[in-house]
């Protein structure tokens, strides 16, 4: 049985903290973009709401879920930007050929990525609440609920992302930075699920994030949204981790015996 | 058990074109094995599939008794590498790389451990310096301080003097010598210094093709095939291994 061991993950966390800690360019994307999100967003909530007929508050519909889906952004973006420091740096031999196991390295790429995201949604609140009055309560308990699935499924995207970085060499970076924009029309981020296609719907239906926007949604408007179907987003989101880790596992060893590993920056090992 | 490293019967193959074809060999405790042949015979493929970052197409590598293969973490854990190809990460200063794979080898009192490394490679003044800002020789020495942070069993060096002048590459063999001496070390040395191999290693491993082609000690190797130094015996494995794979 291998067992975890907690220091080597630290050591991947850590080696974030020390970047970002003397380096601006690393540091204000985990605030300044969603930040901008949050005051655009604002601004067109309250113009809206100063056209639309008085008693709905858009900022609850579409500050709501432009913070919660930039949050899901941050997360993903976080494992994937943290994998991405050892292709620029060239860092793969260095630090594969040591006692750190698979899951000991994704572990640390998850663990930076929850303290980078939190950051970002700390910024994120505080401005929609106190710049523009969106009041968390609305959601009630099930906030709680809506950010975890989005977490969960976050970091099986970024686990994936980087298995594909990983398969495809540095270049493919560019494949996965428009991810998240790539599924936001499926996910229904602004608008009910049933305003899409019967085929997008489908796509829609194995996307955990649709079931939080549904649910944010729902409570808004004052309808009862069952805990069961965020449960079945939530085990969704477990899945896709699982598969994603999978995919990393089968990618990492395939780039190890075809080569690619120790001559990655050659993009191929053919 | 007197064996650091056991390589039996490893094959590596690209396809249908073999990289390393059937080597097999040990390193001893206390022992410094040179690993020479010319660009392309199999010698850095052999070093990655000891570190464990290309798997072999056949063959087993022990390392402490340990498979890598299947009980890797552990292997890894008391070997360690210095390579030209390897150089560690330009954007972290000395202290923060020492500090991060120091923590990825779990060494015991690890910022005594790395002041003691500063102090041994002449590394005060840059512990706080990027490494990317290091001359070729400094990043070297910060590159074999690394390599000894873990005090490993198993130490393999692919070029490990290949940028530095030949005061500093004078002072690094001693160094490596003494730690070998000292920790009962078993390394693997690759380099294209003929004069070095000889002052250093007990033992040399000719590859050529991806096979060794000869093997003994490297002060009476050349005299051994009718050559007059080593130099010239490893230009005739570059050129003629044939003639030798005959004798």
């Amino acid at each position: 049985m291998k067992t975890l061991r907690f220091n080597r993950a630290a050591a991947i966390v850590l080696r974030q903290f020390y970047l970002m800690r003397g380096s601006p360019a690393r540091l204000l994307p985990l605030f300044v973009w969603v930040a901008i999100d949050i005051v655009l967003w604002g601004f067109i909530t309250k113009y809206l709401n100063s056209i639309a007929a008085p008693g709905f508050n858009f900022a609850y519909t579409l500050l709501g879920a432009v913070l919660l889906w930039d949050f899901f952004g941050r997360v993903m973006l976080g494992v994937t930007t943290a994998f991405l420091e050892d292709v620029w740096s060239r860092n793969f031999i260095n630090i594969f050929a040591t006692p750190l196991s698979i899951s000991e390295y994704v572990t640390g790429l998850v663990m930076t990525s929850i303290s980078t995201s939190l950051i970002g949604l700390a910024v994120m609140m505080a401005l929609a609440m106190l710049v523009f009055g969106l009041s968390f309560f609305v959601y009630g308990l099930m906030l709680i609920p809506f950010l975890l699935v989005l977490f969960l499924f976050g970091i099986a995207l970024g686990v994936f992302a980087s298995a594909v970085v990983l398969r495809l060499g540095p270049a493919s970076e560019w494949l996965v930075w428009p991810v998240p924009a790539l599924l936001s029309p499926f996910v229904g981020v602004f608008y009910p699920l049933s305003t899409l296609p019967s085929w997008m719907r489908v796509v829609a239906h194995i996307l955990p994030p649709s079931y939080v926007f549904e649910g944010m949604r729902t409570i808004v408007l004052g309808g009862r949204f069952s805990g069961i179907t965020l449960l079945w987003g939530g085990c969704l989101a477990v899945l896709y981790i699982m598969l994603a880790g999978g995919y990393f596992v089968h990618v990492y060893r395939y780039a190890a015996r075809t080569g690619l590993l120790a001559r990655y920056s050659a993009e191929s090992a053919s | 058990m007197n064996k650091v490293l056991s390589v039996e019967a490893l094959h590596k193959y690209y396809g249908a074109k073999p990289a390393v074809a059937g080597i097999s060999f040990e390193v001893g405790r206390n022992e410094i094995v040179g690993l020479l042949g010319p660009n392309g015979a199999g010698k850095t493929t052999t070093i990655n599939m000891i570190l464990g970052v290309l798997q072999p197409t056949t063959g087993t590598i022990r390392i402490e008794g340990r498979d890598l293969a299947t009980d890797r973490s552990r292997a890894l854990a008391c070997t360690n590498f210095t390579a030209v190809y390897a150089t560690l990460p330009g954007n972290l200063t000395v202290y923060q790389n020492l500090r991060i794979l120091g923590m990825i080898y779990d060494v015991k009192q690890l910022s005594s451990r790395i002041e003691e490394l500063l102090v041994q490679f002449d590394l005060k003044a840059f512990r706080n310096v990027k490494c990317g800002l290091l001359s070729s020789g400094e990043q070297t020495r910060v590159q074999l301080a690394k390599a000894l942070l873990n005090r490993p069993h198993l130490l393999l060096l692919d070029e490990p003097t290949a940028s530095l002048d030949p005061s500093a590459a004078r002072d690094i063999r001693a160094t490596i010598r003494e730690f070998t001496v000292r920790d009962s070390v078993g390394v693997l040395w690759t380099s294209h210094n003929m004069y070095e191999v000889q002052d250093v290693c007990d033992r040399a491993l000719f590859l050529s093709h991806g096979k060794i082609l000869l093997e003994g000690d490297p002060k009476t190797l050349p005299r051994e095939h009718g050559k007059v130094s080593l130099e010239e015996l490893f230009i005739t494995v570059a050129r003629e291994p044939l003639t030798l794979g005959a004798g």
